[in-house]
């Protein structure tokens, strides 16, 4: 298991220093610095001037230089300056990431036990009513992306119910100002796990234990909490841990979509002004994100399914 | 004048829409009575859910196809009378009625909704068939041959995979990046897959029969520079197929998010078909393995292929619309829904009803592809 988990944390960093280099390439682009360059100074720059000031500020340097000098400083813990917000980037985005976190916990709070439910409801009568409607349910949720249903949700709560506000202030954790948000996301990712959920069920539910549960005279109830539901939930585990990476670009969409200044806020930001050191520092800490949750739902998978066994 | 009420606002948007209806009415009713000799998509039409995702999907389809029948203005016009107006206003110059109200420029949202059902139809579709053909052609030694080649294959996909989507797609479709060759070098690397797939297609089965191999060969090298030409480098000889640069920089990064999903998805199919006995006989009468790939293993994978292509239009439908959301690519006039969602959403609080059109036609068509998938899934289990 150690030796599997090494391995990993070592693909996990050559994953991590092509991505950064592929980012540290697409951002310093020639048009990329040039926009860099008149915004940071004055727009009506000559193109001899742009080209100075990039000289001057040592953009003009080899890239594979630029990016080991930025490596070097990445990995010592100086994450460089946001020309966008003009302070260091080690300023901004913890807090930032603080405000998604609480964000992201709320919607796993309401995700995960909702999908779980409705998978385990539907799929423990498969082709049932409830399956089916249930499950059409399901398609329908992951059918809406968070734009369309945050919209249509902004429609009938906030203009004509008036009960919830359609912009959602980071940090301020109230039912009228996180509701929006949280069932935007919550409702999305929601589906996706219902299903697997569902198909894993019903899976175990004609699997032959059961059978000798049921002959055995258990009731349904007891049969479902105590016998299926522990297997049948190891297949969602792996799901809901990849939907982290999803909740990652909802999380961009929904926080623009509700001005919700959070880390996606500070993403968009950053690729809209080609803010490079913030850039950077923003795509480590998705790709971490991914790459991570990746690791977990292997590892985690590994250690609850027993008959799994990793070389 | 006076606005049109609810009931006499869908009574006219139904009527405009005759045409979709009419075809409707001949593909599905032909279809029907015929469905014992259709195949999987026959089958269709025995599943309630599968039928009603393939009637939402051939109702946009069919309105992608007559914009200019179906929608009662063109998709820029503008007219000050039915600027943020809500549902059923009529425009006063013209007499024509809004049916869907206007959007923040005058422009009228039902037929800009009409108009942008042919943006998404068109490259949805193509662009997932490109990423088929990418994913197929690298997948299937992928799966076959393992070791190396599909160890850096692998990586590479994974390394795209962990790329969140939105990050990528702010990094590839800008208007810096159009500057630069990327978007042609990587349309150019991913429109020759094709060409790719269809030569290895026909060279592993024909090439024993060189009259009939020549011909397909020449068919193949022909339509497909004249595409190549057209597309990648917008000098399509006859001006028939031609792609404006934000066009192509979008679906090169539609594509390139694409691929990978679709190749692990062939891979794992191809690990799984190649220890069949059918393969291992072929491999025993001596085939080529590119043979044993294309004309055995594939035509085998082919259910859960069709059945992910589905989604994956879904899913490029979607991706599509939050580029439009995030104003990436996109002219911003352009009536595609994504673009229209992010121009009018600002006015929720004036026009609550101004964003709903827009939003609704999409999630419309994603669920239906959805449903459809789910229907198709359902009857090719009962093989």
């Amino acid at each position: 298991m150690l030796a599997f988990v090494a391995r990993r944390l070592a693909v996990m960093v050559a994953t991590m220093l092509a991505l950064t280099f592929v980012v540290f390439t697409l951002v310093n682009l020639e048009p990329n610095l040039r926009k860099l360059a008149l915004e940071q100074n004055n727009v009506r720059m000559s193109q001899d001037a742009v080209n100075i000031w990039l000289q001057e500020e040592g953009y003009r340097r080899p890239l594979v230089v630029r990016y080991g000098e930025w490596l070097g400083n990445a990995v010592t813990g100086d994450l460089g300056y946001s020309t966008r917000f003009r302070k260091p980037v080690a300023d901004i985005l913890p807090e930032r990431l603080g405000y998604t976190g609480i964000l992201a916990f709320w919607v796993m709070v309401i995700m995960v036990p909702g999908a779980l439910i409705i998978g385990v409801l539907a799929g423990m009568r498969e082709g049932s009513k409830t399956d089916r409607s249930l499950s059409v349910l399901s398609i329908a949720t992951t059918a809406t992306p968070e734009y369309v249903s945050g919209i249509i949700f902004t429609v009938i709560f906030a203009s004509w119910l008036g009960i919830f506000k359609g912009v959602a202030k980071a940090g301020d954790v109230t039912f009228v100002n996180f509701t929006l948000p949280v069932m935007t996301m919550a409702l999305y990712g929601m589906g996706y796990i219902a299903r697997m959920t569902r198909a894993s069920m019903a899976e175990v539910m004609t699997s032959q234990y059961i059978r000798t549960a049921r002959l055995k005279g258990l009731s349904f109830g007891a049969i479902v909490v105590k016998h299926a539901l522990r297997n049948a939930l190891i297949a969602p585990f792996t799901v809901i841990m990849l939907q982290f990476p999803w909740l990652l670009t909802g999380v961009v969409i929904v926080e623009k979509l509700f001005n919700y200044k959070g880390f996606g806020w500070v993403l968009v930001e950053a690729a809209d002004n080609n803010d490079i050191d913030l850039l950077l520092s923003c795509s480590i800490v998705s790709v971490a994100v991914v790459i991570v949750t990746q690791l977990i739902s292997d590892v985690g998978y590994a250690y609850l399914n027993p008959r799994i066994r990793v070389r | 004048m006076e606005p049109l009420g609810f009931f006499e606002i869908w009574a006219g948007v139904i009527g405009r829409f005759w045409p979709v209806w009419l075809c409707m009415a001949v593909i599905m009713g032909g279809s029907f009575a015929f469905k014992s000799r259709l195949g999987l998509y026959g089958r269709l039409y025995d599943s309630g859910v599968g039928m009603i995702g393939l009637g939402i999907v051939l109702f946009w389809v069919l309105t992608a196809i007559f914009p200019e029948v179906i929608a009662t203005f063109g998709p820029l016009e503008q007219f000050a009378s039915i600027k943020r107006k809500p549902p059923g206003t009529i425009e006063i110059e013209t007499g024509v009625a809004a049916y869907f109200g206007g959007d923040n420029l005058g422009r009228d949202l039902f037929s800009r909704m009409v108009h942008g059902s042919t943006f998404v139809l068109t490259v949805a579709p193509a662009a997932t068939l490109v990423a088929y053909m990418v994913g197929i052609s690298l997948g299937l030694p992928a799966g076959y041959f393992g070791r190396k080649i599909d160890a850096v294959l692998t990586f590479i996909a994974n390394l795209v995979l962990a790329f969140p989507v939105i990050l990528l797609f702010y990094l590839l479709v800008t208007p810096g990046v159009r500057e630069t060759a990327i978007p042609n070098v990587m349309s150019g690397v991913f429109f020759a897959f094709p060409i790719v797939f269809f030569g290895l297609l026909f060279h592993s089965r024909y090439y024993a029969r060189p009259r009939l191999f020549a011909i397909q060969m020449a068919f193949t090298v022909v339509i497909g520079a004249w595409l190549y030409a057209g597309l990648v480098f917008d000098a399509d000889p006859l001006g028939i197929v031609s792609l404006d640069p934000n066009e192509l920089n979008i679906f090169a990064a539609v594509v390139f998010a694409s691929s990978p999903g679709v190749f692990r998805i062939v891979r794992g199919l191809t690990m799984d078909i190649k220890t069949r006995d059918y393969v291992a006989a072929a491999q025993t009468r001596g085939e080529n393995p590119w043979y044993i790939m294309l004309w055995e293993i594939l035509p085998n994978a082919r259910g859960p292929l069709i059945v992910d292509a589905c989604l994956r239009i879904g899913y490029t439908t979607i991706l599509l619309g939050t580029l439009g959301f995030f104003g990436l690519g996109l002219a911003p006039e352009s009536p595609d829904w994504g673009s229209m969602i992010n121009q009018t959403r600002g006015f929720i609080r004036i026009a609550p009803t101004i964003v709903l059109p827009q939003t609704i036609a999409l999630a419309m068509l994603v669920l239906g592809l959805n449903l459809l998938a789910d229907g198709l899934r359902e009857q090719s289990l009962k093989d």
